[in-house]
């Protein structure tokens, strides 16, 4: 059966961001299965719009989350939103971060019928309650079913929210990844991704590893991908291992594709604190051999070694024997790379979407649609009044 | 003087009726969410029992194992006839559950498989199976939220929630048999 599905994304659709690719990978894969999906986000541009997003009004900077995120909201925002209800006609509304001040919080109150969250981040307790401890629950209790995309997310809705969620892990479009030359093709480099002067990704413990790699395999070559002050980094590594690393700064999407499928081995020296660790699956799905710390979320991603190699974490000389290994033994990399490859497919968009329908169905009954919310609040109640005087003056 | 403590009465009821309205719409939305929990619930326990059926009579499955799938099957679907309790139903779908459990085994799937059609209505009882996990939890959730509101004292003392009885979550055995989560 063909669904209409509006999804609600609450930063800003021009600005690179996980929530936003999430969402927009989403809506791409459910046109690909046959549903109707119209995109409700804060646009700055609409000149290079899809036919498929709505324009949410234009966002505006404010610091939230740790960080200066662009939302929209206000009187003209939450115009936009009922229009988009009101003319969507649609059988699930799906917002993301429910809870974040854009249009998110807005359709969470504009909307009623079968409306469907995805909880992204986590956050914590405090900022759940400065969103306003009515606000968030009369938004989450019109929710009828929720989505984590990982454990941390989902212990952050039932710890500090209240409610429950299911688990469905974000997909990684698999063809958009896919290979176009074959591992003997590949240059024989390493890559690293991340922001380099961040501990948690570990470019220090790599850093530690490069003399023994270097002894065995003099002009193999790292490059380090990833925003941070390169000067400030490389000042403290020995002259011999920065000849071997080439920094590129930050990289955006498509070039990090590019590298992933030009590279024989990726390395993710993580030393803890990933929840999931999304770009293994893509390093796996652009077909590059993985060689990563045996932290939980990566030993499962990695099938407990089995669709890549993990060394101990922290420790750099197994990660110095991991990789030379790899390096080595071409038949065994392969047959690592092969595995990854069909380890990535199980993170697909085309199965996890399957997932996200299953909630659909599950909280909708036959012939539904979503529809505006005018009972019950008095902002609610205000704006229809509003309209109804608007309407009788002719419009806007 | 007093007029002007009057309009502060007025005002400070006023509020104290709005707060009230606003709390029993919230209320009356929990209980609708909750409908429509129930019904789709009672949607996908019905889809999952008459795929259970349709398995188990259309001789792929053993004869032995065929009996018990079928009688768990009918159990389920005659529980949801409306005569029966809620316990009785949630009780006879936890049977279900467990027939499944007991019949579908790897090698049994297997067989299945090979046959014309046996393919697609393993998948599609995978589903349904999977769509009661999800119904369930998303009722539950919404009886949680439902029962803590209806604890406040405000909401007890006016009696928000009129005589719509209280709450109850479904508790039964919905786990997916080990051989089927995987296909």
């Amino acid at each position: 059966m063909s669904l209409r599905v509006g999804l609600v994304c609450p930063y800003a659709w021009d600005v690179p961001g996980g929530v936003k690719s999430h969402v927009s990978d989403l809506a791409i894969t459910l046109r690909e299965h046959g549903h109707d999906v119209n995109v409700l986000a804060p646009v700055e541009e609409d000149a290079s719009l899809p036919e498929w997003v709505t324009d949410g009004g234009r966002p505006v900077a404010v610091p939230y989350n740790g960080s200066v995120a662009r939302l929209s909201f206000g009187v003209k925002a939450t115009r936009r939103v009922r229009a988009w209800i009101r003319g969507g006609d649609f059988d699930i509304v799906h917002i993301h971060e429910p809870l974040a001040p854009s249009l998110s919080v807005l359709t969470c109150w504009a909307a009623r019928g079968p409306l469907v969250a995805t909880w992204h981040s986590s956050q914590d307790r405090s900022r759940v309650l400065t969103a306003g401890y009515y606000v968030a629950q009369t938004a989450m209790e019109k929710l009828r079913g929720s989505i984590a995309v990982s454990a941390e997310a989902r212990r952050t809705l039932v710890g500090h929210v209240g409610g429950d969620a299911v688990l469905i892990p974000n997909g990684v479009r698999v063809q958009d990844f896919a290979p176009d030359s074959h591992d003997r093709q590949r240059r024989r480099e390493l890559l690293f991704l991340g922001r380099i002067e961040e501990p948690r990704k570990g470019l220090s413990v790599l850093v530690e590893a490069m003399p023994a790699i270097l002894d065995q395999v003099p002009d193999l070559t790292v490059i380090v991908a990833g925003p941070g002050d390169i000067d400030d980094v490389r000042k403290d590594i020995p002259e011999r291992v920065t000849r071997a690393l080439r920094f590129v700064g930050a990289v955006s999407d498509e070039r990090k594709q590019e590298l992933l499928r030009e590279v024989q081995v990726y390395v993710a020296p993580h030393t803890g604190g990933e929840s999931f660790g999304i770009v293994l699956v893509e390093a796996m799905a652009a077909g590059s051999c993985v060689v990563a710390s045996d932290i939980p979320a990566f030993r499962h991603v990695l099938e407990g070694g089995r669709a890549g190699r993990l060394f101990t974490a922290k420790d750099p000389a197994s990660l110095s024997n991991a990789v030379l290994s790899v390096l080595a033994d071409d038949a065994s990399r392969r047959a690592l790379v092969a595995r990854g490859h069909s380890r990535a497919e199980q993170y697909d968009w085309d199965t996890v979407v399957d997932d996200v329908l299953a909630v659909y169905e599950s909280v909708r009954v036959d012939g539904e649609k979503v529809s505006e919310d005018l009972r019950g609040q008095a902002l609610g109640r205000f704006a229809a009044r509003t309209n109804f005087i608007r309407g009788r003056r002719g419009g806007e | 003087m007093s007029w002007w403590w009057l309009l502060v009465l007025v005002v400070v009821i006023g509020l104290f009726g709005l707060y009230l309205s606003m709390t029993a719409g919230r209320l009356d939305a929990l209980h609708k969410r909750i409908d429509t929990s129930e019904l789709s619930l009672d949607a996908q326990l019905l889809r999952r029992s008459s795929i259970a059926l349709e398995l188990a009579t259309s001789g792929l499955v053993d004869p032995a194992g065929a009996i018990v799938l079928a009688e768990a099957a009918h159990a389920a679907r005659t529980a949801a006839d409306g005569e029966a309790s809620a316990q009785d139903r949630a009780a006879a779908e936890s049977a279900l559950t467990q027939a499944l459990e007991a019949t579908l085994d790897e090698d049994e799937l297997a067989e299945v498989r090979l046959a014309p059609g046996g393919a697609e209505l393993i998948e599609e009882l995978a589903a349904s199976a999977r769509r009661v996990q999800l119904s369930r939890r998303f009722l539950n959730d919404a009886v949680r939220a439902c029962a803590q509101l209806r604890r406040q004292r405000m909401v007890r003392t006016f009696r928000l929630a009129g005589h719509t009885p209280w709450p109850q979550a479904v508790e039964l055995d919905d786990s997916i048999p080990e051989a089927l989560s995987a296909a």
